[in-house]
C-alpha cells in the first residue's frame, strides 16, 4: 500500500476515492516558534484502515506535529495534503470539516459538565430556534457508548466522574460518530495503568478496523508496535527514522526511541563515575540492538 | 421470607419493584444534591422562617412585596451576572453601568428635548457597545476580566460625575418627568401592578421573573447555552472542539450590559432623575447573589434560578433586618457570612464532583 501511494499519488480519478491514496500527507513540515525550530522537515503518511504512530520523548515535537494536523497551528515549510489537497488550517473547525478528529491529552473535556453534553459539545444536535434535541443526545451519547462496551448508568453524570479509561473512550466515540476519516490521538495511554491502557489500545484497533486512519501519539513503544502499521520517531524535533512494521522489530523500535547513541553515551558517564557493572550492561544493550557506531 | 419462596413464581414480581424503588429514589436524592440551587433553596426557606418568627411585619402582604421589589432590582442584574459568572468572567463595572445607562437615557432625552423613547432607545445602543467593550478588551488582551472591568468600573464612574456636571452643573440629571412618552415608559419600567386586593407589586419583579425564565431556557436548552457552560468550564476544551469562545463571552459581556440598561430604565423611570455618584459596590452584590445562587465563582456551574434565589434572599435579609427592627448596620455583615457559607458548600459540590473514581 505505501508503495503505490508514492508512485500514483499525482493525479486520482476523480468521483472515485483512490484507495492507495494516504488520506494525510506531510512532506517535508517544518515549524518555527519565534527562533526556536520545534520541527523540521518531517514527513509522515496516514492511510485509512491503518494506524501511524508518531514516537518520540518529551520535547521532540510530537505535540507540535499534533497541533499541525488538529488546525491549532499552521506549519511554516513543507506540505500538508488531506486527500491529496494541500491545506493549512486556520482553526480546529476546518481540520474537523475535513474530517480529521484529535482527541488531545487533556481530551478537550469539560469536567463538569454531563457526559452528553460534552459528547455534543461543539455539535450539538438542534430542532431550530437554537433549540437542542435533548432527547435525541442523551440517547445517542448512551447508544455509542454502549456500543464501545462502556455501560454509563447515567448520562447526566459530570464526565469528570468516569474513570481516565473511559473519559478517553468518550472522546474516541465522539469523534468517530462525527464522522471522523481520520483520528489523531495523542498520548491517550499516557496517564493510564496497564488495563485501563489495554482497553483504549482496543478501541484504538476498532476505529481502524472502522476504516479510519489513525494517528497515534505515544511515547511508549510497547503500546505503538502492536497496534502501529508504520511507525515515525521524533527527535529533537526531527525524523530519526520511518518504518512499516514489516522493517522493524519491538526491540529495535525501543531502541531507536531511547536513541541508541545516548544510550552508549550513558553507558560512558556511569563508567567514569565508577558504576561499571551497570555500565557495562548498557553497552551491551546498546551493541545488541545494533545502533551504536562500531 | 420463606413463604415467599414456597409460593415462588407469584412473589418475585411484587417482591422486584421495592429495591428497584429504593435505587430511583437514592439517584433522586442525588441528583437533587447535585444541583447548584439546593443550598440557595434551604437557606432561603430558613431565612424566610427565622424572620417570620422574629418579625412580625415580615408576613405582612405589603412587607413581602417589598421584599420583592429589593428582589428584583438586585435579580434583574444578577440574571446577566451569574451567566457570566458561568461563562468564567467577572464584570466589575456592572453597578456603574446602571447609572450609566440610566444618564445616557436621562441625558439624551433632556438635553436634545427628545421623546423619552429615543433616550431609551440611546441607551440601549450605547450600553450595549459598553458591554461589547468590556468583551472585546477582555478577548484581545487575555487579562483577566478583574482587572479589565476594574479599569472601566473606574473610567465609568468618573465619566458618570464628570458628564453629568458638565452638562447639568449638578451631581443629578435634570428631571424627565414632564417629557413626552414618560409615561408609557414608566408603565414599562416602573408601574405597580394589583396582583390582588391587597398585594401590590412592581412591574420589575414579573421582569425579572421572565429574564430568569429566559435565561434558564437558554443555559440549559439550547445550544448557546451548553457553550457557555463549556467556556466557563474550560475555555481551552471549548475552542477545542469548535465552540466560538470569543463570541461567547463577548456575548455574555453584552448581556450583563443589557441588564444594566433595563435596571438603569427602572431608575429613570422610578425617579426621573438620576443620581450621577450611584452604582458603586452594587456589582459585589450582584455577584454574591450569583454566588449564594450556587454559581461557581471560578466558571462552568451554577444556575440563573438559583441567582434569582440568591436575589430573593438578599431582599429577604436587607427589609427583614428593617422589619425585625434591628440596627441595619449589621446588613452587611449578614451579607458577609452567608457569601462565605455559600462559597463554602460549593467548594464542597466541585470537589465532590471534579472527584475521578
Amino acid at each position: 500500500m505505501t508503495d503505490t501511494a508514492d508512485t500514483t499519488g499525482a493525479a486520482p480519478e476523480p468521483g472515485q476515492p483512490e484507495p492507495a491514496m494516504p488520506l494525510i500527507r506531510l512532506t517535508g513540515v517544518g515549524k518555527n516558534y519565534g527562533n526556536i525550530i520545534a520541527l523540521r522537515d518531517v514527513s509522515l503518511e496516514a492511510s485509512a484502515g491503518e494506524v501511524t504512530c508518531v514516537l518520540g520523548d518529551n520535547g521532540a515535537g510530537k505535540s507540535t506535529l499534533i497541533k499541525i494536523v488538529a488546525g491549532l497551528h499552521r506549519h511554516d515549510t513543507g506540505t500538508f495534503e488531506v486527500q491529496g489537497e494541500k491545506v493549512a488550517f486556520g482553526s480546529p473547525r476546518e481540520a474537523l470539516d475535513r474530517g480529521i478528529a484529535t482527541v488531545y491529552q487533556d481530551l478537550a473535556i469539560v469536567p463538569l459538565m454531563p457526559v452528553w453534553r460534552n459528547f455534543f459539545l461543539g455539535s450539538e444536535k438542534r430542532k431550530g430556534f437554537g433549540l437542542m434535541d435533548i432527547e435525541f443526545m442523551r440517547k445517542t451519547a448512551h447508544g455509542e457508548m454502549a456500543a464501545m462496551g462502556i455501560d454509563l448508568r447515567d448520562v447526566d453524570q459530570p464526565i469528570g466522574t468516569l474513570s481516565g479509561g473511559e473519559r478517553q473512550c468518550v472522546a474516541i466515540a465522539r469523534a468517530v460518530y462525527f464522522g471522523a476519516k481520520a483520528l489523531v490521538l495523542d498520548e491517550p495511554t499516557a496517564a493510564l495503568g496497564v488495563k485501563q491502557a489495554g482497553v483504549v489500545l482496543r478501541y484504538i484497533v476498532q476505529a481502524r478496523e472502522r476504516g479510519l486512519a489513525v494517528i497515534f501519539i505515544t511515547h511508549n513503544p510497547h503500546h505503538a508496535y502492536p497496534v502501529g502499521d508504520r511507525f515515525l520517531i521524533l527527535n529533537r524535533g526531527q525524523s530519526i527514522g520511518y518504518h512499516a512494521k514489516a522493517e522493524i522489530t519491538r526491540d529495535e523500535l525501543t531502541a531507536l526511541m531511547a536513541g541508541g547513541r545516548e544510550l552508549e553515551e550513558l553507558a560512558h558517564e556511569l563508567d567514569t563515575a565508577g558504576s561499571s557493572a551497570t555500565a557495562k550492561q548498557l553497552t551491551k544493550e546498546a551493541k545488541h540492538l545494533g545502533l551504536t557506531d562500531d | 421470607m420463606t413463604s415467599s419462596a414456597a409460593s415462588g413464581l407469584a412473589e418475585p414480581p411484587v417482591a422486584g419493584p421495592g429495591p428497584d424503588e429504593r435505587l430511583a429514589r437514592q439517584s433522586l436524592l442525588r441528583r437533587l444534591l447535585g444541583r447548584p440551587e439546593l443550598g440557595a433553596l434551604l437557606g432561603a426557606v430558613a431565612l424566610f422562617a427565622f424572620f417570620s418568627i422574629v418579625a412580625d411585619a415580615f408576613l405582612e402582604a405589603g412587607s413581602f412585596s417589598t421584599v420583592l421589589y429589593a428582589a428584583s432590582t438586585y435579580g434583574i442584574m444578577a440574571v446577566g451576572v451569574s451567566l457570566l459568572m458561568i461563562g468564567g468572567e467577572f464584570d466589575l463595572s456592572a453597578g456603574v453601568m446602571v447609572t450609566s445607562a440610566a444618564l445616557i437615557a436621562a441625558l439624551t432625552a433632556y438635553q436634545f428635548t427628545l421623546n423619552v423613547w429615543a433616550g431609551v432607545v440611546i441607551s440601549l445602543a450605547l450600553t450595549l457597545a459598553l458591554g461589547m467593550v468590556n468583551g472585546l478588551l477582555y478577548v484581545r488582551t487575555k487579562l483577566p476580566s478583574f482587572i479589565i472591568t476594574l479599569a472601566t468600573f473606574f473610567m465609568l464612574a468618573g465619566l458618570n460625575l464628570g458628564v453629568t456636571k458638565a452638562l447639568t452643573g449638578n451631581v443629578a440629571s435634570d428631571s424627565v418627568r414632564d417629557m413626552d412618552g414618560f409615561d408609557s415608559a414608566r408603565w414599562i419600567f416602573a408601574s405597580d401592578i394589583d396582583v390582588l386586593d391587597a398585594l401590590k407589586i412592581k412591574i420589575t419583579v414579573l421582569w425579572w421573573l421572565l429574564f430568569v425564565a429566559i435565561a434558564t431556557w437558554i443555559l440549559l436548552r439550547t445550544r448557546v447555552g451548553n457553550w457557555i457552560f463549556a467556556v466557563g468550564g474550560s475555555a481551552a476544551s471549548a475552542r477545542a472542539v469548535g465552540v466560538p469562545v470569543a463570541r461567547v463571552k463577548i456575548g455574555l459581556f453584552m448581556g450583563v450590559a443589557f441588564c444594566a440598561w433595563f435596571s438603569g430604565m427602572h431608575l429613570v423611570f422610578a425617579f426621573a432623575t438620576v443620581q450621577s455618584g450611584e452604582g458603586v459596590g452594587n456589582e459585589f452584590l450582584y455577584i454574591i447573589c450569583a454566588v449564594i445562587g450556587g454559581c461557581l465563582l471560578t466558571g462552568g456551574y451554577g444556575s440563573a434560578i438559583g441567582a434569582a434565589i440568591g436575589a430573593f434572599i438578599f431582599g429577604m435579609t436587607n427589609k427583614g433586618i428593617v422589619y425585625a427592627e434591628w440596627n441595619p448596620d449589621w446588613f452587611r455583615f449578614f451579607l458577609g457570612a452567608m457569601l462565605l457559607i455559600a462559597t463554602v458548600v460549593n467548594l464542597i459540590v466541585r470537589r465532590r464532583v471534579e472527584r475521578s473514581s
